[in-house]
């Protein structure tokens, strides 16, 4: 694709391509990304729908069993638990954005340091999601873990967060909030950092502060780094997958399994193709939802300022 | 500025915000923190508990070595390394371009690819799972770099594409009309005038997409399974099985893993918050 390939095809005043470049152009230069993209992304979506109404083990010939094993996965009980835990996982994520704005709205002053302590509270995000499932992992450790000492510290016995089926879904969501409050905390301090201040100084002379201040006049310029919170963090909520496999691999007793989770286990451990692409259908079908809307969002916007 | 600043407080508040820094600093880092503080404990001081207190005597040289002699640690940071860098420049490229043909030429269709690239960063990876390990198993790339480095190219292509075409959108029409009137070719309007003024889009893309890259474990555990291919963080989820009580190694392990994001972030920080939350101002 170098511009110098072919001089004299290329600078000919009259040749079929000067004369027609801007109509060629745009796609030569979509080419390889739609070329991959097609070919790694949208092809595999069609494939693993057509997958999910059969019976395969991923070596063998396939088989074609219509909706069995969507009418299967109403009899799951393990579907559902997955389920209710992605419900668990979503609600509790959207404290992220909460606390991330409470965060951000801290650390918004100007003292000595302070860009080295937003770039340490921003740590989390950057580190891998392994590493942060191992580190929870040993906090939570019943035997020698931090929260057990602390428990022990005020008298309560050690809880044991990860064997626990009460507790566990609960201790992996925790661990999954640390990095993503991070990242809102970023988006809100880049927002607060391009606030108008002419609009606030006016609210200030009305009078507005603290809450109402907050509520009235901030948030509805944090607006845009409220959405983009929003949609991050639903959309970490339902592909959770990294800290489950690290810290329980779905256990104890698929307790803590969530849909992205057992649809890796069925798939290649217990060798169910189908069974698994359906589950992948279902969360992909959630997550539809949530891209339709952000779709709708970003091409409405478009329209307007275009 | 919201909210006031501090420095408008009574001195005592003022001081009280000042000193509360650290301590907020330190309960949200303290699990990194005990990380990194066993990562250079003995054996010892964990047998008998140690864990949360100041290490007995300090084995910081001796646990790094142990992690790189006696664990492939060092193979797989290679094999990350082998895997994101070319992943890196090769998406920046291509989504420079695509980026380019969605925000300066008006053709059919235009809006609609843009929405499908914008779309499939969203998807769930399961979804993909199945056809994309079956496709890499008959193209002869199962348990190869090719694997990870032809997949992680066109996914994270949708999100630097959508990035890219933003970027793009905004720069002044009048420099591109300009330099066709000048008789450039399409090409070479790409290549001299768009491309070096996106160089800054280039650089925040590239950190990004090297640290989803580098922190990647999904697809590292679908796509591969042998020691010499396999990425650190699959690398190191491994060894945890295999050092069971030996906690000041897997603390060793997991930062080294964790590094090279870190130093990419310190070092183009700027360029790592711009990417994060270019979509923030934007949308």
């Amino acid at each position: 694709m170098s511009a110098q390939a072919d001089p004299i095809e290329l600078r000919g005043r009259g040749s079929y391509w000067y004369r027609n470049q801007t109509k060629i152009a745009p796609f030569l230069f979509l080419a390889p990304a739609f070329f991959m993209f097609l070919l790694f992304v949208v092809n595999p979506i069609l494939q693993s729908i057509w997958v999910s109404f059969h019976e395969w083990d991923g070596l063998g010939d396939k088989v074609w069993v219509g909706l069995a094993n969507y009418v299967e996965l109403f009899d799951d009980e393990l579907f559902y638990v997955a389920l209710w835990n992605n419900v668990i996982w979503l609600a509790l994520f959207m404290l992220s954005p909460v606390i991330g704005l409470a965060i951000a709205l801290y650390l918004n002053q100007k003292v000595w340091g302070i860009r080295l302590v937003k770039s340490l509270f921003f740590f989390p995000f950057v580190i891998s999601q392994v590493v942060v499932g191992l580190v929870f992992a040993w906090f939570y450790d019943p035997s020698f873990g931090l929260l057990s000492e602390i428990t022990t510290l005020f008298g309560g016995d050690p809880i044991p967060v990860l064997s626990d089926e009460r507790y566990v879904t609960y201790g992996i969501v925790i661990a999954g909030l640390w990095p993503q409050t991070a990242y809102c905390m970023i988006l809100y301090l880049t927002g607060l950092n391009n606030l108008n201040g002419e609009v606030i100084e006016a609210a200030r002379i009305d009078n507005a502060k603290g809450w109402s201040m907050l509520y009235h006049i901030i948030l509805p310029q944090l607006r845009p780094a409220t959405f983009i919170a929003v949609v991050v963090t639903v959309i970490g909520a339902l592909r959770s997958f990294d800290l489950v496999a690290i810290m329980t691999a779905g256990g104890p007793f698929g307790s803590s399994t969530v849909l992205a989770y057992y649809m890796y286990e069925q798939s290649l451990f217990n060798y169910r193709m189908g069974y698994g692409a359906a589950v992948a259908t279902i969360l992909f079908l959630i997550m539809d939802v949530y891209i339709a809307f952000f779709l709708y969002r970003m091409l409405k916007q478009e329209s307007r300022s275009g | 500025m919201f909210p006031t600043a501090i420095q408008k407080a009574p001195p005592a508040v003022a001081w009280g915000y000042r000193i509360s820094l650290p301590i907020a600093l330190i309960i949200w880092l303290l699990p990194l923190a005990a990380v990194m503080l066993t990562s250079m404990r003995s054996l010892s001081d964990i047998t008998q508990g140690n864990y949360w207190g100041l290490p007995t005597e300090w084995q910081i040289l001796e646990n790094y070595t142990t992690v790189f002699t006696a664990t492939p640690m060092g193979l797989y940071l290679m094999n990350s390394v082998i895997v994101t860098l070319p992943t890196v420049a090769i998406t920046v490229a291509i989504s420079a371009m695509a980026g380019f043909a969605l925000a300066k030429y008006n053709f059919p269709g235009s809006v609609l690819l843009f929405a499908m690239f914008i779309a499939g960063n969203f998807i769930p990876f399961q979804i993909l799972m199945i056809p994309v390990r079956d496709l890499m198993v008959q193209l002869g790339m199962y348990d190869t770099y090719w694997s990870l480095i032809l997949f992680h190219i066109a996914f994270q292509t949708g999100f630097c594409t959508l990035f890219m075409r933003n970027f793009i959108q905004a720069l002044p029409h009048e420099l591109i009309e300009a330099a066709r009137v000048e008789g450039a070719t399409e090409i070479e309007v790409f290549w001299h005038v768009v491309m070096p003024l996106v160089r800054p889009a280039c650089a925040a893309l590239a950190v990004l997409v090297f640290t989803f890259i580098w922190n990647d474990y999904f697809w590292a555990l679908v796509l591969v399974q042998s020691d010499e291919v396999r990425p650190v963080t699959v690398g190191l989820a491994a060894l945890r099985g295999q050092w069971v009580a030996s906690w000041q190694l897997i603390s060793a392990g997991s930062l080294v893993a964790a590094l090279p994001p870190v130093i990419m972030f310190f070092a183009m920080q700027r360029h790592f918050i711009a990417g994060l939350t270019l979509g923030a101002t934007k949308g």
